[in-house]
């Protein structure tokens, strides 16, 4: 949104003052993602201040690192969530195409290339199925999405037969995640999601498939009569979140050095509590790309600061519950005042 | 774009024709042999009550179903379109009466939603936006700031911004369904001119409305249709509505009785000084006393509504006192108005007022459940059930039983249920807003026959409305607000057109002075001279 003042001429005065109140509003909005900000730097330094081994460019370069995975799998559910929907599918998901990686590389020999292509695409493949049952068959979002995550993690153990997959004969692989590109100590995994934030980013607010995401999430059967084809946009959503899922499987087998076919289930729900720490409505049309990432990164700072000044990991999931509940009311009282 | 007129040809006689069109539903005739022309240069109002088939016609045109037989012409051209982005580049636009726009998005955004200014295909281009769409708004005069986010605007500007939007696929055939609902007088005005404006040599314009009294100053002819069928096509100058309104519900209706004064020496039921909340309210006062029925009247916004949620406890007070026959109240929620007989019936009924996927006696019982129908927390259904039937019976709810799920029932009825629930529930003090809105003809005779009844029989009604001539024909006295302020009472005899606006129109420095004083009498009518500012800027 911008807020340029270029219009040349005399408006109405009617106009002027309505000029002046769409400022405004574009400023609360602003504030927003000011406010998520500033409440991870106040957690940030807060942490800073109670442990010494906490502010350091290790440890930092660590917390962006552990951020990887939430935040992939964030960004791509951002848009999702936007629409008004929700993908339950991302964690498991996730899990099956880290396996498929492993059946690429390891087990059909494919160029690593080729092979993490593959796998995001596979990604693509689930959320494309997401998007037909949703857009197509109607079926409600939430169990749609639910019925895939059974069927990915059955399918991740049916495919591994249950046991992992190593990258040993492919060290290369571990790079995508562990290596330097840039030439100091800064691992790829971060430039990769850094990447991948900018892509969205655009993607959400300068293009046509981002005007409709908003569009669909703030009112669906209007965006439908205004000639759009909400079913087609839809999948092309679903799928676009599905190709995060397979990069998010790429990412975390990378950084293992294999495929963990069992994993996966709960990521889903901490990938969702990054986006609506981050300020996107689970009612749909609103929401950000930034504060997805911010949300995201909130929570790392969390588990990182926590274990740093060894809380349990059991307290970590209380407060990281409350964070949320904090989070999410703020929001609502901000929108109440505004 | 194909405005396709054979120039070999003689020009066609009709924009649009609709030509024995039928169409059914799983047991319902929606249409049946539906007829109906639009000339050029005209506007065509289309009239019938609720169900008659207008909608399921609109639906036709833009392509969301198909008939089961007939065609339809567009300039003398067979028009047949898949879907309503179909139907929007053959130059047909369609005003729904439900909102259809994005509240999360901006103006312009919503504007020109499916034709950005694209770069390369897929990226928008917002200043282009923005640009094209100032350019649209100030073309149309319209008072809009286009970055403005939509959700944020009155209801009255979001109507600007739907009709913009229809305006702006360059439609010859505008179909708008309802589109003063949700407006007051003044700013039917304003959409009133914007009509004139759009008329042209090319072009033609269906109005569906249910407000009788607007046909005159806006139609040219006037098609009535009832149960799916054509009925007659009158000349607007040559009809009178009364006419107009027995073609549609089939039967001629009581003319309209005018009330006589509440006597002043019946009991002050309900007394409200200096009412005043954070947001709109200031220093409202009024008396309601017992078998009257107070009017409230103003512009979309005025703080009528308020006031209504201010009393039952909806809405925070930040000042001023509530008696009930002469005791100080403190109302905090619903819950409590309700225990101390005061019924808050809102404007949307849908969701506000009923579950419609419940049945009848659901409904009716619903807020006199825990104290008249249960015994250790089980409900007892037969008593349910036997007071919702009393209930019926005595409105007159036509409904096949009382276990009918209500949304079957048509809006008339439902807005009965809503009033038969606060019966059940004993209630002394009953606020209607806007109580016919989206009800047909027919069904408002009735409404306003219940609201008299009810009157007669010692309740005391507030009812808050858009609608000029209902507030005219069944107010005792009217409140008129203005900018979250009373700017002025008036009685019976007081209450015409022309004072209630003035009243709705003053601005808050002028009327401040006397804004608060209780029935204003001749003296602050002198104040008369006074410029009417329509608020809505009509440019």
């Amino acid at each position: 949104m911008s807020t340029v003042d270029a219009t040349a001429g005399e408006a109405p005065a009617t106009a002027g003052e309505a000029r002046s109140a769409g400022w405004k509003s574009s400023l609360r909005e602003r504030l927003q993602q000011l406010l998520a900000f500033a409440s991870l730097i106040v957690i940030f330094t807060f942490f800073s201040i109670a442990n010494s081994s906490f502010f350091n460019y290790g440890n930092v370069t660590n917390i962006l690192f552990s951020t990887v995975v939430i935040g992939t799998l964030a960004l791509g559910t951002t848009f999702v969530i936007i629409t008004g929907g929700i993908d339950l599918s991302i964690g498991t998901g996730m899990a099956l195409c880290a396996v498929m990686s492993g059946v690429f590389i390891t087990n059909w020999d494919l160029p690593i290339g080729v092979g993490v292509i593959c796998a995001i695409l596979f990604g693509g493949l689930i959320g494309l199925v997401n998007g037909v049952n949703v857009a197509v068959l109607k079926i409600p979002p939430f169990i749609a999405t639910l019925a895939m995550m059974l069927v990915a993690q059955g399918l991740a153990l049916v495919i591994s037969d249950s046991t992992p997959i190593y990258f040993n004969e492919d060290p290369a692989y571990t790079k995508i995640s562990t290596g330097n590109l840039l030439g100091f100590d800064f691992p790829n995994a971060v430039l990769v999601l850094l990447l991948a934030t900018v892509i969205c980013v655009v993607l959400l607010n300068k293009t046509i498939l981002g005007r409709y995401t908003y569009s669909i999430g703030s009112n669906e059967e209007a965006t439908a009569l205004s000639g759009i084809d909400v079913r087609k946009w839809k999948i092309i959503i679903y799928s676009l979140a599905g190709l995060f899922i397979g990069l998010a499987g790429v990412m975390i087998s990378a950084r293992l050095g294999s495929a963990q076919p069992g994993t996966g289930m709960g990521y889903e729900l901490q990938a969702i509590a990054a986006v609506v720490i981050g300020g996107t409505s689970l009612s749909g049309g609103k929401g950000s790309i930034v504060g997805t990432l911010i949300g995201a990164l909130i929570i790392s700072v969390l588990n990182n600061g926590l274990q740093i000044m060894s809380i349990p990991q059991e307290w970590q999931s209380v407060i990281l519950g409350l964070v949320i509940l904090v989070a999410v009311y703020a929001d609502m009282v901000r929108k109440r005042e505004a | 774009m194909d405005v396709a007129v054979p120039s070999a040809h003689p020009p066609p006689r009709y924009l649009l024709e609709v030509d024995g069109v039928s169409k059914d539903f799983p047991g319902v005739r929606a249409l049946d042999q539906m007829h109906l022309t639009l000339r050029y240069n005209e506007v065509l109002a289309l009239v019938g009550e609720n169900g008659a088939g207008k909608s399921t016609l609109m639906k036709l045109l833009a392509g969301v179903y198909l008939p089961d037989r007939g065609s339809f012409r567009l300039d003398g051209q067979p028009y047949q379109v898949s879907g309503p982005k179909e139907a929007l580049e053959r130059g047909i636009s369609i005003i729904h009466q439900e909102f259809n726009l994005m509240p999360h998005l901006t103006v312009a955004q919503n504007l020109y939603i499916g034709r950005e200014p694209r770069l390369g295909g897929f990226l928008l281009s917002e200043r282009a936006l923005n640009r094209r769409a100032q350019e649209l708004v100030d073309r149309l005069g319209l008072p809009l700031d286009v970055r403005q986010v939509v959700g944020n605007l009155t209801v009255a500007k979001q109507q600007m911004v739907e009709i913009a939007k229809a305006l702006s696929y360059d439609a010859r055939v505008l179909i708008m369904d309802e589109p003063t609902a949700a407006l007051n007088d003044a700013e039917v005005k304003t959409l009133h001119d914007l009509i004139r404006r759009f008329k042209r040599a090319d072009t033609g314009v269906i109005y569906i409305s249910h407000r009788i009294e607007e046909l005159k100053a806006i139609s040219d002819r006037i098609t009535v249709i009832r149960d799916g069928h054509y009925v007659d096509t009158l000349d607007t100058a040559s009809t009178t509505m009364k006419e107009v309104i027995s073609l549609m519900v089939g039967r001629t209706l009581a003319s309209d009785a005018k009330p006589e004064n509440v006597r002043a020496d019946r009991e002050v039921v309900l007394s409200v000084r200096g009412l005043s909340t954070k947001e709109l309210l200031k220093d409202v006062s009024f008396d309601l006393r017992e078998g009257e029925i107070l009017g409230f009247a103003g512009l979309m916004g005025a703080g009528r509504t308020e006031v209504a949620r201010a009393i039952v406890g909806a809405d925070k007070i930040s000042g001023g006192v509530i008696r009930l026959r002469g005791r100080e109240v403190r109302i905090n929620n619903p819950a409590e108005a309700a225990r101390y007989r005061i019924g808050y019936l809102s404007e949307d009924r849908k969701n506000l007022g009923l579950l419609l996927e419940h049945d009848v006696a659901a409904n009716i019982t619903l807020s006199s459940l825990a104290e008249r129908f249960t015994r250790w927390a089980f409900v007892n259904h037969k008593a349910t059930r036997a007071a919702a039937r009393r209930m019926v019976e005595s409105l007159n709810i036509k409904t096949p039983s009382v276990t009918q799920a209500t949304k079957n029932l048509s809006g008339g009825n439902q807005q009965k249920v809503v009033v038969a629930k606060w019966l059940v529930k004993d209630c002394d003090i009953l606020i209607f807003d806007e109580p016919t809105r989206g009800i047909d003809v027919g069904a408002k005779e009735e409404i306003y026959k219940l609201l008299n009844d009810l009157a007669a029989a010692g309740k005391s009604i507030i009812m808050i409305s858009s609608e000029l001539a209902e507030i005219l024909r069944m107010a005792h006295r009217v409140v008129v607000m203005t900018e979250g302020r009373v700017s002025g009472i008036l009685d019976h005899t007081e209450a015409t057109q022309e004072n209630i606006m003035h009243y709705a129109t003053l601005r808050p420095d002028e009327n401040s002075a006397d804004a608060a004083e209780l029935g204003i009498g001749p003296d602050a009518k002198a104040g008369g001279g006074v410029a009417v500012d329509t608020e809505v800027g009509q440019r």
